[in-house]
C-alpha cells in the first residue's frame, strides 16, 4: 500500500507547488507556471485516487475501519498529544476526491481564466496553498489539526478574495470574510477545549468512542455535550456562511470566478459541513444541538434563496444560492441524515463549481460585465457555456436525473421524516426549492435570452477558450451523472451514497425502509412539481420584455438583503469603532499605555535633571559624600548599640 | 603596656584631622598628604589590634597598605605634575573637567 502508507503525499504535493510559484515564479513565463500548479494539483488527484483505491479493496476489506496514521508528534503537553496523523475513511474519500478532483478542474480552469491577469503566479500560489491546507482539514485525525487546515483555508480565503487588493471594495471583503469567521473560530476553539476537558484528548478515535458511551442529552438539556456541538456548530456557521454569520460569503465574490467557484461553493464553504458529520456521534448525543442545527440550516435555506431572488449580479445570485444550499447541508445534518448532507456537498459542489465557473465563463464573454441587466441573448453566441450552465441549473434545481434531484430529494424526505416539527421543516425546505428554481432560471433569462441590453460595438462577445469549456464540460457531465449512485433507492433498491458511507454513520443515518419508498415517490414528485412552478414563474416574468423593475417594498428589502449588513454595521460595528475610537485609543492607548510609558520616561528625565548637579566634578565635594555615605553605614551598623545601652556597649568595648 | 584604646582613639584624630584637611584645603598636595595621613591612622589602628589579639594579620595589612600608598604616590604625583603643567595652578576646584 505505497500511497495510503504515506498519506501526507496528497497534501504535500499542492504545498511543494505552492511553495515553488509563490517563491520563484514571480519571473517565470506563465507556461511553467501552469505546469507547477497544475502538475502538483493533478499528481496530488493522482495519489488520492491512489489512495482511495488501496483503502477501499485492500486495506478496508481487511480491517473494517478507518485508516489512520499518526506521522509525527506535533504538541505533547502532559497527557495531551496532538500529532500529525491522517486518517482515511469513506468519509474523508468523498471529501478528499472533491477537493482534488474539483480543484484539479478549477485550477486547468483558472489557467484560461487569469492567463491575462496580472500576478498570475501569485494566483496560483495561493490556489495550491489552499488545496493543501483543506486537505489538511478533511485528512486530519484530529481536531487540533483540522483547526490547522480550518485556519489554513481561512487565510487563504483571505488572500484571494482580496487579490485585486489596489481594489479597496475587495481588500475589504477579504477583511470581513476574515473578521467574520474569526467570530465563528472562537466558538470553535471553546468547543475543541471543552471536549478537551471532556474527554482528556482531541483525537478523533478517542473522543468518538468515549462519547458514544456516554448517556444522550434529553432534549432541552445542556450538557457538557450539547454544549460542545453547539459552540463547534458556531465555528460551522462562520465558515459554511449560515446565519447569522453569512454575510461574509457574498461579498466574498469579490475575488475571481474560480476563487469564488473552488473555495466559495465546492470546497471551503463545506468545511463546516463535513466538520459536524466528522463528529456526528456527537451531534447525534445532543437532540438540542440537532435541533438548532436543523432550525439554522433551514432557516438560512430560505433567507438566503429570498435574498437571491431579485440581485442583479450574477456571481451575487450563485453566492446567495450557495449559501441557501449549504442551509440545505445543515438541514440534513441536523435531521440525522448526514450522508444525505454529505451527498448534497458532493452532488452541490459538481453543480455549483459548474454555475459559477459558467458565469466566469459568461463575465469572460462580457469583457468583464457581472449585472445580468446588461447581459441577454447570449444562448446563440457562447453555446457552450450556455448549455453548460442549464446542465448547472437543471441540476441544482432538481429535475430527475440530474444530481441536485438525488440530493435534495434524500435531505427533504429526511427533514419530512424527523420527529419535532419535520414538516414545518419539510415545508420551509420546498418553499426554498420553488425559490432555488425561480432565481435560477430567472438568471438563465435574463443572461441568456431576451434581448440584447449590451452594446455590441464595446462588448465583443466570444466564447471562452478550451480550457475553461473542457472543465465546464466535465462537471456538466458530473452534474447529470453524480447523484446516479442514489438513484436506486427511489424504485426500491439500494442507496449505493449512503450505504457506502454507512461504516462511518452506522446506525446515525435513518434507514428509509421499503414502507416508506412510495413516500420518497410522492415526496420526489412533489419536489419536481415545486421546482417547475418556479421555473414557471420565472419564465412569465423575464421570458418577454424583461426590465429592471421599480424597487418598491417586499422587493426593496429584499434587493438590500434585508438590511442585515446595516444593521451589523449599526449594531456591532459601529458601537465597536467608537468603542475602539474613544475608548480604547483616546483613553486606554493615549492615556494609559502611551502615558505610563511617557511618564516613566519624563519621570527619569526629570530626576536626571535634579540628581546630576551632585556631580560637581569637585573632587572634595565627591569626598564629603563618601564621608556621608561611609556615617550612613556606619550609623545603620551601630544603630543597634546606640540606642540605651549605649554607654553599656562603649564600656564594653573598652574593656 | 598602653591600652589599646589609647591607639584608637589617636587613629580615630588622625583619619578625622585628614578628612578636614581632605574637605576644607584646596592645594593638591595638601589633599594628597591629607590622604597619606588618613591611611597612617588606619594603619595604627591595624597595628594595635595586631598588638592587642596577638595575630600578625594586621601587620601583614599594613606592609600592603605601604605598598599600595607607595605605588598611589608615585602615580598621584605624576597627575599632580602634568596637572600643574597644564593648568598653572594647583587649585583642585579649577581641575572640574568631568563637571557635567
Amino acid at each position: 500500500m505505497p500511497i495510503l502508507e504515506h498519506l501526507w503525499i496528497i497534501p504535500l504535493l499542492p504545498l511543494l507547488g505552492s511553495a515553488i510559484n509563490g517563491l520563484l515564479g514571480a519571473k517565470w513565463p506563465n507556461k511553467f507556471i501552469t505546469g507547477i500548479a497544475l502538475g502538483s494539483t493533478g499528481l496530488s488527484f493522482a495519489c488520492a485516487l491512489e489512495a482511495v483505491r488501496e483503502f477501499l479493496f485492500v486495506y478496508y476489506p481487511a480491517n473494517h475501519q478507518a485508516f489512520v496514521k499518526p506521522f509525527f508528534d506535533w504538541i505533547v503537553a502532559g497527557n495531551f498529544r496532538a500529532g500529525f496523523d491522517l486518517q482515511l475513511d469513506q468519509l474523508t474519500v468523498v471529501m478528499v476526491l472533491v477537493v482534488t478532483g474539483v480543484g484539479f478542474l478549477i485550477h486547468i480552469y483558472a489557467t484560461g481564466y487569469m492567463a491575462h491577469e496580472g500576478g498570475y503566479y501569485r494566483f496560483f500560489s495561493y490556489l495550491n496553498l489552499f488545496m493543501f491546507f483543506m486537505l489538511i482539514l478533511v485528512l486530519a485525525a484530529n481536531f487540533v489539526l483540522l483547526f490547522v487546515g480550518w485556519e489554513g483555508v481561512g487565510l487563504c480565503s483571505y488572500l484571494l478574495i482580496g487579490f485585486y487588493f489596489l481594489r479597496k471594495s475587495a481588500a475589504d471583503a477579504g477583511k470581513k470574510a476574515f473578521i467574520v469567521n474569526r467570530i465563528g473560530d472562537f466558538g470553535f476553539m471553546l468547543g475543541m477545549f471543552l471536549l478537551f476537558r471532556a474527554f482528556g484528548s482531541l483525537d478523533f478515535q478517542t473522543v468518538f468512542a468515549k462519547a458514544a458511551t456516554w448517556q444522550p442529552d434529553a432534549m432541552g438539556q445542556f450538557g457538557t455535550l450539547t454544549i460542545a456541538c453547539l459552540l463547534l456548530f458556531m465555528g460551522a456557521t462562520g465558515k459554511s456562511a449560515q446565519l447569522p454569520l453569512y454575510v461574509w460569503l457574498p461579498d466574498a465574490m469579490e475575488g475571481p470566478t474560480p476563487v469564488s467557484a473552488l473555495i466559495h461553493a465546492a470546497t471551503m464553504v463545506t468545511a463546516g459541513v463535513y466538520m459536524v458529520a466528522r463528529s456526528h456521534v456527537l451531534f447525534m448525543h445532543s437532540p438540542t444541538a440537532m435541533y438548532v442545527v436543523a432550525i439554522v440550516g433551514c432557516a438560512t435555506a430560505i433567507f438566503a434563496a429570498t435574498i437571491g431572488l431579485v440581485q442583479p449580479d450574477i456571481k451575487k445570485v450563485l453566492a446567495y444560492s450557495t449559501v441557501s444550499q449549504l442551509g440545505y447541508m445543515f438541514l440534513a445534518c441536523g435531521v440525522g441524515a448526514f450522508g444525505a448532507g454529505i451527498f448534497h456537498l458532493m452532488t452541490h459542489s459538481f453543480f455549483k463549481a459548474l454555475l459559477f465557473l459558467s458565469a466566469g465563463s459568461v463575465i469572460h464573454a462580457m469583457g468583464g460585465q457581472q449585472d445580468m441587466w446588461h447581459m441577454g441573448g447570449l444562448a446563440s453566441k457562447i453555446k457552450v457555456t450556455f448549455w453548460c450552465m442549464l446542465f448547472g441549473t437543471i441540476a441544482i434545481v432538481g429535475f430527475a436525473p440530474f444530481a441536485g434531484f438525488f440530493s435534495k430529494d434524500a435531505i427533504l424526505f429526511a427533514a419530512y421524516q424527523s420527529e419535532n416539527g419535520g414538516k414545518a421543516l419539510y415545508g420551509v425546505g420546498l418553499l426554498a426549492a420553488i425559490f432555488t428554481s425561480f432565481y435560477m432560471f430567472r438568471l438563465i433569462w435574463l443572461t441568456f435570452f431576451g434581448e440584447k441590453r449590451y452594446d455590441e460595438h464595446q462588448v465583443h462577445v466570444h466564447e471562452s477558450p478550451g480550457s475553461m469549456t473542457v472543465p465546464l464540460m466535465i462537471l456538466a457531465l458530473l452534474s447529470l451523472v453524480g447523484g446516479w449512485l442514489a438513484a436506486p433507492a427511489l424504485w426500491g433498491g439500494p442507496n449505493y451514497f449512503a450505504d457506502f458511507l454507512a461504516p462511518v454513520f452506522g446506525n446515525a443515518e435513518a434507514a428509509g425502509g421499503e414502507a416508506t419508498n412510495s413516500l420518497e415517490l410522492t415526496l420526489s414528485i412533489v419536489a419536481v412539481i415545486a421546482a417547475t412552478v418556479g421555473l414557471i414563474v420565472a419564465w412569465r416574468m423575464y421570458s418577454g420584455k424583461a426590465a429592471r423593475g421599480t424597487s418598491t417594498g417586499l422587493h426593496k428589502i429584499l434587493y438590500n438583503k434585508y438590511y442585515v449588513d446595516e444593521l451589523y454595521q449599526a449594531v456591532i460595528v459601529g458601537p465597536l469603532v467608537w468603542l475602539s475610537q474613544n475608548v480604547f485609543w483616546k483613553v486606554v492607548d493615549v492615556g494609559m499605555i502611551d502615558g505610563s510609558v511617557n511618564g516613566i520616561a519624563h519621570g527619569t528625565e526629570a530626576l536626571g535633571d535634579t540628581v546630576r548637579h551632585t556631580q560637581s566634578g569637585n573632587v572634595r565635594s565627591y569626598a564629603v559624600w563618601v564621608i556621608i555615605g561611609a556615617l550612613v553605614i556606619l550609623a545603620i551598623i551601630f544603630w543597634p548599640l546606640w540606642r540605651p545601652t549605649f554607654f553599656v556597649a562603649t564600656s564594653r568595648g573598652v574593656r | 603596656m598602653v591600652p589599646t584604646n589609647y591607639y584608637l582613639i589617636l587613629s580615630a584624630i588622625l583619619f578625622g584631622l585628614g578628612i578636614v584637611a581632605f574637605v576644607f584645603k584646596r592645594n593638591i598636595i595638601t589633599l594628597f598628604m591629607a590622604i597619606e595621613l588618613m591611611l597612617n591612622a588606619v594603619n595604627l589602628a591595624f597595628v594595635a589590634f595586631s598588638q592587642s589579639l596577638g595575630k600578625p594579620d594586621g601587620e601583614v595589612f599594613v606592609l600592603f597598605v605601604i605598598v599600595v600608598a607607595a605605588a598611589e604616590a608615585a602615580v598621584g604625583l605624576g597627575i599632580i605634575i602634568l596637572t600643574a603643567r597644564n593648568r598653572h595652578s594647583l587649585n583642585v576646584e579649577r581641575v572640574d573637567l568631568l563637571k557635567l
